[in-house]
């Protein structure tokens, strides 16, 4: 075959955690995004590049301990290895555990020749003082094998030309029935490893798996990473305030000749929502996912699931499922989709369920909000920590009591790879939290904001927005909020971002107030609201329905509209129940 | 000497006799690896002691330590 013509197909297969993402992302400079934690890629991703003017075709297969194994990651794969419909298969070893890792590669070998041996992540290897004798190894095997860094560029040339030609496989040197012996005795012979200090990382293990460190560190280490993104987030937001006012006052100079209602939708309603909705959200995810992408990348995620397995048992769940609470203070969606790590069906739909009571990023703004505005003396990590604090609590409590009655299961196996500790690509993780996942969601909160806010204008205008407000009245009042509230709740479904700018929009009756920067509290103050309604709001923030995005997510991931609907209802009711308990305590001993 | 891994020391290397746990989790077991004759050690276990790291063939694995009860190792 010369040049052109059909691009090659090349799949790439390995275990998880050997940096197939990375090395995908390397060779096709797609972002998929990776993690130093085992089971990121679940669905097949594909991407092109051409060498040699050779096009060549990549499928990153997802991550499996095994061909033979029974869960559905491993069957994708084995399928696809088993079919034939790639010219080549990569499989990805890890240096550093080249043993272990070879397995795999050697059962691919017994069902297909036409394999490259990768072996990935040999910078840290070498770090570690393994060394790999790639050419002894090739030799043995009968195919070739490459020597690679992905994280570091190297080694990546060498391996592109072979993808764009895949040789005819050689005759081994070496004859094998067992993959597991014959693993063993290949590492044997084309590993040696001198003695480096590892202790940093030994010592690092002990300490931050400790009896008596591991969980203060933790809960510091969380406490610290919500206070930065709060008070960090305050500066630009406010800054970013300032800009999109005197923006405000120039579109409105600009459009003064438009008819009313036109300026007014376009204005007041979809430029000041969209405004308000990027900077209040913008800022705290542009400090949240780095952090959280940096713990990601270190390898403290699956230590984490270590550590908190047992309180996490107690009530039903497991380990993994702190993980995805973890997420889901990012963004539900994502915590939801970060469920695929959790083996067992049931645990996994307990976590599915309820990851929604954790509060996402975009409510943080709404408690930091109302927190300050009524509790002036807390500060504002102190609201979104000891609302976070609550979330979980909801979580551990709806779970537990879930896990013994309709969701009854046994308490499954955990099983876990530790990776060992990385030192973080920093600068990577600027680029792929920031501009992948980051620009990603305040995209799609842009896209619903910006018609939302066109809605709500003209709701708002035509005072229909109150007509219904006045309706949810006696609802509101009954959960110790109002009917603007329940009404802006009910709004704010397509992103939790819009919650105070429908509330503000609401109350002036789509004045210009939603749009000028001192978007401030005082009009809540002005509109009556009591420190208890404020509680009840901060509490129903917390417990209700999950927005769309994340109701969508949960459709796309449990397939079914009855536990889609549970998701809707779970933490709806939990809101309901504590509102109106709460309205009842206060009309009873409150002032 | 014939102990269970959730009883052998930290630090110290043995060699899998017996894997006794459920088909489910031994199958897992196998996938990674870990079957009779394999060497493991015991690394660190949690707070809770619920759940403890073994390493083997240069992989650190997580397992609930009532899972190590019924893997059989035998040390020097």
């Amino acid at each position: 075959m010369s040049g052109g013509g059909k691009p090659r197909v090349i799949a790439l297969a390995g275990n998880p955690n050997v940096g197939k993402s990375t090395l995908f992302n390397a060779l096709t400079g797609l972002h998929q995004h990776t993690g130093n934690w085992p089971g990121k890629t679940v669905s097949l991703a594909e991407g092109m590049f051409s060498c040699q003017g050779q096009s060549v075709r990549i499928v990153d297969l997802p991550g499996t301990y095994s061909l033979e194994g029974k869960s559905e990651d491993e069957k994708i794969a084995a399928a696809y290895i088993g079919s034939g419909s790639a010219d080549a298969i990569v499989a990805v070893c890890d240096g550093s555990c080249l043993e272990r890792t070879l397995i795999l590669a050697l059962q691919i070998l017994q069902r297909t020749g036409r394999v490259i041996v990768c072996v990935n992540l040999m910078d840290e290897a070498e770090s570690r003082g393994i060394r790999v004798d790639g050419k002894r190894l090739s030799h043995l095997l009968g195919v070739p094998v490459v020597l690679v860094s992905a994280a570091r560029k190297r080694g990546l040339d060498t391996l592109r030309k072979l993808l764009a030609n895949p040789p005819e496989p050689g005759t081994p040197a070496f004859f094998y029935e067992d993959p597991l012996k014959a693993a063993e005795e290949l590492a044997k012979q084309c590993v040696s490893s001198v003695r480096v200090n590892e202790n940093w990382r030994r010592v690092l293990d002990r300490v931050l798996v400790s009896r008596r460190y591991g969980i203060p560190i933790l809960l510091a280490l969380l406490l610290f990473i919500v206070w930065l993104t709060v008070w960090g987030a305050n500066y630009p937001s406010q800054l970013l305030e300032t800009l999109f006012s005197r923006g405000y006052v120039r579109l409105k100079r600009w459009s003064a000749a438009w008819p009313d209602w036109l300026s007014g939708a376009l204005v007041e309603g979809m430029y000041a929502t969209s405004a308000r909705v990027i900077a209040v959200m913008l800022p705290p995810m542009a400090i949240f996912f780095p952090l959280f992408t940096i713990l990601e990348d270190v390898g403290y995620l699956p230590r984490m699931a270590f550590l908190l397995d047992r309180p996490m048992c107690c009530c039903g769940g497991c380990g993994k499922q702190a993980l995805t609470l973890c997420m889901g203070l990012g963004c539900n969606a994502v915590g939801v989709t970060g469920c695929r790590i959790i083996d067992s069906p049931r645990e996994r739909l307990l976590a599915i369920l309820t990851n929604a009571m954790v509060p996402c990023n975009g409510r943080f703004p709404t408690l930091i909000l109302l927190g300050s505005l009524f509790f002036p003396r807390a500060g504002a990590a102190l609201i979104v920590a000891g609302s976070v604090a609550l979330g979980v609590l909801g979580v551990m409590a709806t779970s537990g009591i879930l896990s013994r009655t309709v969701l009854r299961h046994e308490t499954s196996a955990f099983f876990m790879e530790m990776p060992p500790f990385r030192r973080p690509r920093i600068g990577q993780i600027l680029a792929r939290s920031l501009l992948d996942r980051t620009m990603f969601i305040a995209g799609r909160a842009l896209t619903v904001a910006a018609p939302a806010g066109v809605a709500l204008w003209i709701l708002a205008n035509t005072r229909l927005a109150q007509k219904l407000a006045a309706l949810l009245d006696p609802v509101g009042l009954s959960l110790g909020m109002n009917g603007v509230i329940l009404f802006a709740f009910l709004c704010s479904l397509p992103a939790n971002e819009l919650l105070i700018p429908v509330i503000l929009m609401t109350i002036s009756g789509g004045g210009s107030l939603a749009g000028t920067a001192g978007l401030s509290g005082k009009a809540l103050l002005d509109a009556g609201w009591t420190q208890q309604m404020a509680i009840c709001t901060m509490v129903f923030t917390l417990f209700h329905w999950p927005c769309t995005t994340t109701l969508m997510t949960i459709y796309r991931e449990t397939g079914s509209a009855k536990k889609t609907a549970a998701a809707f209802f779970l933490p709806t009711a939990v809101g309901f129940g504590l509102c109106g308990l709460l309205h009842l305590i206060f009309r009873e001993f409150g002032g | 000497m014939v102990l269970s891994l959730d009883r052998v020391c930290f630090g110290r290397w043995g060699y899998v006799v017996q894997i006794g746990t459920s088909e489910a989790l031994a199958a897992r077991l196998r996938d990674f690896g870990l079957i009779p004759g394999t060497k493991v050690c015991r690394r660190y276990c949690s707070p809770g002691k619920d759940v403890t790291a073994i390493e083997l063939r240069g992989s650190v694995l997580a397992l609930r330590t009532r899972d190590l009860r019924r893997i059989l190792v035998r040390v020097a």
